[in-house]
């Protein structure tokens, strides 16, 4: 080292640095209050998680995914799956689904569940929009259903509601959860519809939860119940789904 | 301290407070060399992260859609990491696509970051117009095809203080075109950010267009990493890594 380390030079840097943290220290604190901290946000990987979280949050708060026109729609989509070898799911599929019920519980005024026709009564909307995997596939498809929002409207969700989540009937432990910007965005379905028809098995049916928004992980398929809770802390270990304990981020914007 | 030393890039004449190291001359200043360290740690994590994620699905698409049930534009012959890819192999690799996504986008922003750092403070010193902008008469076809010849037959071109012009054409392709090609086509696959900017990727085409182009980038920059590499080896591996470490590099011819 040529120079020494001068007082001035060290009383900026110390300022500097004090200023660097504190700033950190508001950052934190605002991005906590505003719900720009995702649930995985701890670990080797959580500034990156959080910086696309609260990135993303920010700049998409209400925008809509991509629609497309009809003559768009995948002549060969893809369903990943077969139905669930479940009892319980066979004995309903042989009903017709018509004994498919949904359940809706926590931070709701009126706990309680819906049949599948109860889901039908809602305004249905109808959306053609990407299925994006992980993986790197894609296809384009008419989703069809009740927009979330008007069933937790329905149910009198309390306003200290923070999180959706939801649970499949055949893998309890692929559970998954969304926050209040998906559940009421427009386009998060309930979906029981797909390209004019009933959703079929392989791809859901007879309901699914989808987040155009985010990739195809989140659109959980056979969904029968949904928490609304003001913390995820309590769900498994707390990191917001079964896919962020098996490392793949909560957040799946990207 | 790492910025008492000039920020003179590659200065030709030793540099007065650099002097700790006798006949050394500073080669890059402190901007460069730690942004160059940060872009290339993030680069190795991207591409190693990036394998692993094509590995889940090595087929490619053109326009928007494209799964197994569609015709590929080409596909890469290794075996896949998912038992819903026919690859002709009988085998499926092991799941890494979880860690992999995560690495992949925290280095992004890590690189990001650095590459903002490095174009801003460049611009403002005078770095890409003094040390990566060609001059006029070197972009002369004659001047690039001696160049070029020079090249292709491992002869030295010349003034080792200084970049050729293949080379600065180089950097700034790779700076101004390759790396912010990584970084829209990336976002151009995220269907958060598509559904605020959806002109990034209907531009491009579609999702898969988008998927392939940031392969074919990769590609691209996976050949400048080996060429680089082998170049910073002909022209003395040591003297190189010093300059661009310590900021000095030795003259040791």
């Amino acid at each position: 080292m040529n120079e020494k380390i001068s007082r001035r030079k060290l009383i900026t840097k110390g300022l500097a640095a004090t200023a660097g943290l504190s700033g950190l220290a508001v950052a934190a604190r605002l991005a906590a209050k505003y719900g720009l901290i995702p649930p995985d946000w701890g670990g080797l990987y959580g500034p990156g998680a959080t910086l696309t979280y609260a990135a993303q949050r920010v700049l998409t708060r209400h925008s809509l995914a991509r629609e497309f026109p009809r003559t768009m729609i995948s002549k060969a989509p893809f369903a990943n799956g077969k139905a669930p070898e479940l009892e319980a799911f066979k004995r309903l599929q042989a009903g017709g689904f018509a004994d498919w019920r949904l359940q809706v519980d926590g931070m709701v005024a009126h706990p309680g569940s819906f049949a599948m026709s109860d889901l039908r009564g809602f305004p249905s909307r109808s959306q053609i929009t990407q299925l994006t995997c992980e993986e790197g596939w894609c296809y384009i498809a008419e989703w069809i259903g009740a927009p979330l929002s008007h069933v937790l409207d329905a149910t009198g969700i309390l306003p200290q509601a923070r999180f959706i989540v939801y649970y499949p009937i055949d893998k309890m432990d692929s559970w998954d959860s969304i926050d209040m910007a998906d559940a009421l965005h427009p386009q998060t379905l309930l979906a029981y519809g797909f390209n004019g028809g009933d959703l079929p098995v392989g791809f859901g049916g007879p309901l699914r939860m989808r987040v155009p928004r985010q990739l195809g992980y989140k659109s959980v398929k056979y969904i029968n119940r949904l928490t609304v809770t003001d913390s995820l802390r309590k769900f498994g270990k707390g990191l917001g789904s079964a896919a962020a304990e098996g490392c793949y981020s909560w957040y799946a914007g990207i | 301290m790492a910025d008492s030393v000039p920020v003179s890039d590659l200065g030709p004449f030793p540099s007065t407070s650099a002097r700790t190291v006798p006949g050394a001359a500073v080669r890059h200043s402190a901007t460069v060399r730690v942004t160059h360290c940060i872009a290339a740690f993030c680069f190795l994590a991207l591409l190693v992260s990036g394998i692993e994620i094509v590995l889940s699905h090595p087929r490619f698409y053109w326009g928007e859609e494209g799964n197994v049930n569609t015709p590929t534009l080409f596909s890469v012959p290794v075996p896949a990491s998912r038992h819903s890819v026919p690859t002709g192999y009988d085998y499926v690799l092991p799941d890494q696509n979880g860690w992999s996504r995560y690495l992949h986008f925290q280095s992004a922003w890590v690189v990001i970051a650095a590459g903002l750092w490095y174009v801003i403070s460049g611009l403002f010193s005078g770095h890409f117009r003094r040390i990566l902008l060609p001059s006029r008469p070197d972009l002369s076809p004659g001047a690039l095809t001696k160049v070029l010849n020079n090249h292709l037959r491992f002869r030295a071109a010349g003034d080792d203080q200084s970049y050729n012009p293949l080379q600065r054409l180089t950097y700034l392709v790779v700076v101004f075109g390759a790396f912010p090609l990584m970084i829209w086509t990336g976002l151009a696959m995220s269907p958060a950010v598509t559904s605020a900017f959806p002109f990034l990727v209907n531009v491009l085409g579609g999702h898969q267009s988008a998927r392939t182009l940031h392969f074919f980038c990769t590609l691209f920059l996976a050949l400048f990493f080996a060429v680089h590499i082998l170049m910073v080896y002909l022209a003395g591996f040591r003297q190189r890594m010093r300059g661009m470490i310590l900021g000095v590099s030795k003259e040791d011819s």
